[in-house]
């Protein structure tokens, strides 16, 4: 493993993060008849990746994980969705955190690049010596 | 070989690039929860390869883990100012070392032209 491969996963981990943040907030607002069928904000988690070989350690999605939060029932009997009493659900989304999120994402994805590209330019002048 | 065309300046970039390896796997790890961030204490790593020991062992016993200012609830201990500034210390340090590196073999080549 090199600088390369550390920076690349890294750079990939971040944007399936920001694709799930991007997801959460497409769908907030959204509205079903049942509670179970609501959707539920998602979370991407990091894990470590160490190369034994190298001592680099980088990035790999250990999984996505729902939000356990309850949907939102707000009565709304006007609403073709509605189930019997009146009722739709709503994803529990927190626009605010996912933004928060993306915000944080962008940052880090921005780090990676410049520190990316710092040691490639760093390499170059290595290879240029003659 | 070339320890003594080099000098410390051969051992010194070696350490600076596992610095820079080292420092770009904090950065990537910026949100894995429970990650420990690691540094290499640059003084002693080389002063251990002057020693006698090779780079990879010198970089290997200097490697610490970073104290963190605050710590995060999910236990990771990264934090973006912090290494920020150690990447950016290192790679000049890098490019000083290698200016050095490359006046040597420019003055060998000279010598070897003889122009």
């Amino acid at each position: 493993m090199n600088l390369f491969t550390v920076a690349q996963r890294a750079m990939s981990s971040q944007l399936v993060r920001m694709n799930a943040a991007a997801s959460n907030l497409a769908n907030a607002g959204s509205v079903t008849g049942d509670a179970a069928g609501a959707y539920r904000p998602m979370r991407a988690v990091f894990a470590q990746d160490l190369d034994q070989a190298t001592g680099l350690s980088t990035v790999r999605v250990q999984g996505m994980y729902r939000s356990e939060a309850e949907a939102v029932k707000r009565y709304d009997p006007g609403n073709p969705l509605a189930d019997a009493e009146g009722n739709v659900f709503e994803a529990p989304v927190d626009q605010n955190a996912e933004m928060v999120e993306m915000l944080e994402s962008s940052r880090q994805y921005q780090n990676m690049v410049e520190a990316l590209q710092t040691a490639k330019q760093l390499m170059l002048e290595t290879m240029r010596i003659k | 070989m070339s320890d003594s065309i080099f000098g410390i300046h051969g051992t010194a970039l070696e350490l600076r690039s596992q610095r820079m390896g080292l420092l770009a796997s904090n950065i990537a790890n910026a949100a894995t929860p429970g990650y420990k961030a690691r540094d290499i204490d640059f003084a002693a790593a080389l002063k251990s390869s002057m020693a006698g020991n090779t780079a990879d062992q010198a970089a290997n016993a200097a490697t610490l883990y970073r104290v963190p200012v605050m710590p995060s609830l999910d236990g990771n201990t990264v934090e973006m100012a912090t290494e920020q500034t150690a990447f950016a210390e290192n790679a000049v340090g890098y490019s000083a070392t290698l200016s050095f590196i490359k006046a040597r073999v420019e003055t060998l080549s000279r010598a070897m032209k003889g122009d």
